[in-house]
């Protein structure tokens, strides 16, 4: 099992809806967020490309936060997903550092939060609720290691990139382009 | 668009002491006490979730609210049976909670009062509130007339104070929604194919083969079914193109953009039509069958070639043909959206003509992938004797607009400044669910109504800034804590939703329906209130509707099948068209009858004066108007809004992205507050652009208040539709000030 997620940027409108469900889902606080919109804008008017995305931890097979990590809590789970343990983070901030994507943050509480993929709604049978909710439905997420998955059948079809691949993460957010 | 991440919290108190807990890098599933932690406590969750619609915007998206066991709203998801939702609200619908978590609602009623010389409001208890406000109502009833009471409204709380109005013997009532907004488009269809477009479109984008956006930003605009549906076209290969002189981002998802130039839309329409004649590529069949004038207006077209239009589009001939074939390839399964705010330059009902007779040449209305006929549910009417019969009503206001099918709120206003000797005066006002300082242009005038109306009570859940004006405020609890009236609105099928209460009303805010019962009881309108509470009317309607509560707790959206026969035309039988000939009305003889041009014509607008720029505006996913600028969930994704614009302006000006300006306009009005460039290719170097309802006023609003700002204050020269009366907005013109107007006049 891998999981990955798999988002259509021919699709996504930059709505942030992504980022409010995350939010009343995951109970972060206002302030703060795990996952957001990044827009880029490419050319001169009126030859322009605009590319709009939801990022979030891209849940690394070589996870640089994993490896700074000097209590363990930040650690790689089932599926591949990449997760702190509350209660061993000394919120040193180590891991915040060493993320290329950006993707964590210090939560009031001390302790340091990111995207879990939705692990306990997985659990469940259920969708992250980011995808979950996208009315678009620009997100799709899957196995990577069922040929047959949505997202593996995606990742062979269509032309695709990653964040930062420059950084060595392999990353397991995947962006169709 | 970029949310403000994090806020970086120094570390108070760790006292953590996960040191000494040791664990693998390698947790397991169901071995990671966090985890472990969130699902046992998402298990342990008992939320009950009940049905309800969604009032943060006008689609009224179906939803179910989760409460917990302490009974706080901890989600909103949508209903998956809704078809206006499909199960996925927009972040505005996710973000409602924010709606009734806000702190700085309404909290109590409000009455005006003076202490020491000074005018403020004082709390009142509801019992005092709504005696006085009845009191009011007798008097200025006796004294000019129950006519003299003016109503204006939005949404839901609308339904019940309309009620209330006609019981009372008042039908001067008006919403924002046609005059501000969508009326030219309604008009327009109703000219020319004997329809109104309404609410929701009933467009097939999910269908379709080829959308053509004006100006209309679906995916800005996050009218959900619409973006669902655009997204799957994406999918399926549909060809968008969108006019518009901003990239927005559906012009992003686009094959053609056409960059045009602001208040040229009806040359490109005229010059597309002239393609599609002359090119022989307009539905032969569905012409020769259903439209009447296509000779008068292949001659109107005749001069209109793509070279005319490129001179005053600076939209290139060939892109011009190009589109104009990939319109007709696609054709009938082609859309010409109608658009949602279309008022724009004052000859809107022209451009939204030019739209439908352009749909009618591609065979498009009632055809697959272009127009369905959609098909609603009447919801009974708890019976009530009959309304009395005003002995005038908003049409009497409206006179001088022939064409205005609904009540002209600019003209109700107008009406209410005595300066001006209205033949039909307007003495006080009700407003319900609408700020009008953002959705009415020329505020002057707006503001000179305010200051002479004999008696002004507003009902809201938020201070919002029309609240400041008002004699009484009587707080309305949010969509979450109310139940309401069923919702029924066309679409592919018919279908109902229900809003039952999830939780109690917070503070001592009351629903809508409370409010107008115990108004109308004080008024002695018992007859027309045959019920103890609301919920009796809900549960009456239900079985008239072959359900109960029971079961609509259960589903939230109940579907009935049509009964009106096919959604689109069935191609064996002649269609009949609502309009006076039976036929799709090119030529419209009854624009001729009222002197306005049978056929849509180019008119030149004015330009910006140098060093002045077209101020145009729009929407943010995030936000509905000015509505949403306070809630907590969604200003935390935006919280004011920026000042597009060109690299090639800021340049000339100087300016960086991220600097505070002001604005003046061509009337030399100053914009009360600042606002944040954004330098970007996105917007044309001869306008800039805003999203619209921020720039708050009102103090209270202690999220948003003057942050960014409020468009509408910018817009003081309006353009008046000649045939519906719509306030075209589009004209105004703004200049950059980057020193602060108002350092020297503050004290």
């Amino acid at each position: 099992m891998r999981y990955a997620m798999v988002i259509d940027t021919l699709k996504c409108v930059g709505c942030s809806d992504c980022v409010v469900a995350c939010q009343t889902e995951n109970d972060v606080p206002i302030g703060y967020c795990r996952d957001w919109i990044a827009e880029t804008v490419k050319g001169v008017y009126p030859n322009l490309e605009l590319e709009l995305k939801s990022e979030r931890c891209n849940h690394c097979d070589n996870a640089p936060c994993v490896r700074c990590c000097p209590t363990g809590a930040s650690h790689v789970g089932v599926g591949g997903i990449v997760l702190v343990t509350a209660d061993e983070c000394i919120g040193c901030g180590a891991c915040i550092e060493s993320c290329p994507y950006d993707a964590r943050y210090q939560h009031p509480d001390g302790y340091v939060d990111k995207c879990t993929f939705c692990h306990h709604r997985l659990e469940k049978g259920q969708l992250p609720a980011c995808v979950s909710v996208c009315p678009t439905k620009c997100m799709y997420f899957g196995d990577l290691d069922n040929p047959n998955s949505e997202v593996s059948q995606l990742l062979k079809n269509r032309k695709h990139k990653t964040l930062a691949p420059e950084a060595g993460t392999n990353p397991h957010v995947f962006y169709l382009i | 668009m970029t949310t403000s991440r994090r806020k970086f919290i120094k570390i108070s108190a760790l006292g953590l002491g996960g040191i000494a807990v040791s664990t693998t890098a390698l947790n397991m599933f169901g071995a990671n006490p966090y985890l472990d932690g969130l699902v046992r406590e998402n298990v342990a969750k008992n939320f009950i979730r009940s049905a309800t619609y969604c009032e943060v915007c006008f689609w009224k998206c179906a939803a179910w609210a989760y409460t917990d066991e302490k009974g706080a709203i901890k989600k909103i998801i949508g209903n998956e049976e809704d078809p206006h939702c499909k199960g996925r609200l927009c972040p505005r619908g996710t973000g409602g909670v924010g709606m009734y978590n806000d702190e700085d609602r309404l909290k109590t009623p409000l009455i005006r009062t003076t202490i020491n010389g000074e005018e403020t409001f004082r709390e009142a208890s509801w019992e005092e509130a709504l005696d006085l406000v009845a009191s009011k109502f007798k008097e200025l009833k006796n004294k000019y007339g129950a006519e003299s009471l003016g109503l204006l409204k939005h949404g839901c709380p609308g339904w019940h104070f309309e009620h209330l109005y006609k019981a009372f013997g008042s039908d001067t009532i008006a919403e924002p929604a046609f005059a501000q907004c969508r009326g030219p488009r309604e008009t327009a269809f109703a000219l020319t194919f004997g329809s109104w477009v309404g609410s929701p479109e009933p467009t097939d984008i999910r269908d379709t083969k080829c959308l053509v956006l004006i100006g209309s930003h679906i995916g800005e605009n996050m009218h959900n079914s619409q973006v669902q549906e655009m997204s799957e076209a994406i999918d399926n290969g549909a060809t968008i193109i969108t006019v518009d002189p901003r990239l927005s981002t559906a012009a992003s998802k686009s094959q053609h953009w056409l960059a045009i130039k602001p208040a040229t839309d009806i040359a490109l329409l005229l010059s597309w039509m002239n393609v599609l004649i002359e090119e022989e590529l307009y539905d032969k069949a569905y012409v020769e069958k259903y439209a009447l004038g296509f000779e008068e207006l292949k001659q109107h077209v005749a001069e209109f070639t793509p070279e005319w239009a490129y001179g005053i589009t600076t939209i290139k001939p060939e892109e011009i043909r190009k589109t104009a074939r990939a319109m007709a390839h696609a054709a009938p399964a082609v859309i010409i959206h109608p658009g949602r705010h279309v008022v724009w330059y004052g000859d809107d009902t022209q451009r939204e003509r030019a739209i439908a007779i352009l749909n009618g040449l591609l065979g498009s209305w009632g055809r697959r992938g272009g127009f369905y006929f959609k098909e609603g549910l009447k919801v009974p009417n708890f019976p009530h004797p009959e309304y009395p019969q005003p002995k005038w009503n908003w049409k009497d206001i409206g006179e001088n607009y022939p064409l205005a099918q609904m009540g002209l709120t600019n003209e109700i206003i107008k009406s209410s400044i005595p300066r001006t000797n209205p033949k039909y005066p307007v003495k006080a006002w009700m407003v319900a669910g609408t700020n009008l300082i953002k959705s009415i242009p020329d505020t002057k005038e707006l503001k000179e109504a305010l200051d002479a109306l004999e008696f002004l009570v507003v009902i809201d859940t938020m201070p919002m800034d029309i609240t400041g004006y008002a004699d009484v405020i009587l707080p309305e609890c949010t969509y979450l804590e109310r139940t309401d009236i069923v919702r029924s609105s066309p679409n592919r099928e018919p279908s109902i939703a229900v809003r039952f209460a999830a939780v109690p009303p917070k503070y001592d805010s009351k629903p809508g329906a409370w409010i107008a019962k115990e108004i109308g009881m004080r008024l002695g309108l018992e007859a027309y209130y045959q019920y103890g509470d609301f919920n009796e009317v809900i549960d009456w309607q239900l079985k008239e509707l072959g359900t109960s509560r029971e079961e609509m707790e259960k589903i939230g959206v109940k579907k009935y099948p049509r009964t009106s026969g096919s959604m689109y035309i069935n191609e064996e039988e002649v269609h009949h068209f609502g309009t006076a000939s039976g036929k799709i009305e090119f030529y419209s003889h009854e624009l001729e009858k009222l002197g306005f041009d049978p056929l849509p014509k180019y008119t030149v607008h004015p330009e910006a004066p140098q060093g002045y720029y077209r101020l145009n505006y729009g929407r943010s996913p995030m936000h509905t108007f000015s509505r949403t600028s306070n809630n907590p969930n969604l200003t935390d994704l935006k919280k004011e809004n920026d000042l597009w614009v060109n690299p090639k302006v800021a340049r000339i000006i100087g300016l960086k992205t991220g600097q505070e300006v002001w604005l003046k306009n061509q009337d030399d009005i100053l914009s009360t507050f600042s606002i944040k460039v954004r330098v970007t290719e996105r917007v044309r170097w001869d306008s800039v652009y805003m999203v619209h309802g921020f720039g708050n006023d009102n103090k209270k609003l202690s999220r948003s208040y003057g942050k960014g700002i409020d468009d509408t204050q910018m817009i003081s020269k309006i353009f008046t539709d000649p045939i519906m009366g719509g306030t075209g907005m589009r004209g105004n013109f703004v200049t950059i000030l980057t020193e602060n107007p108002h350092k020297h006049t503050e004290i």
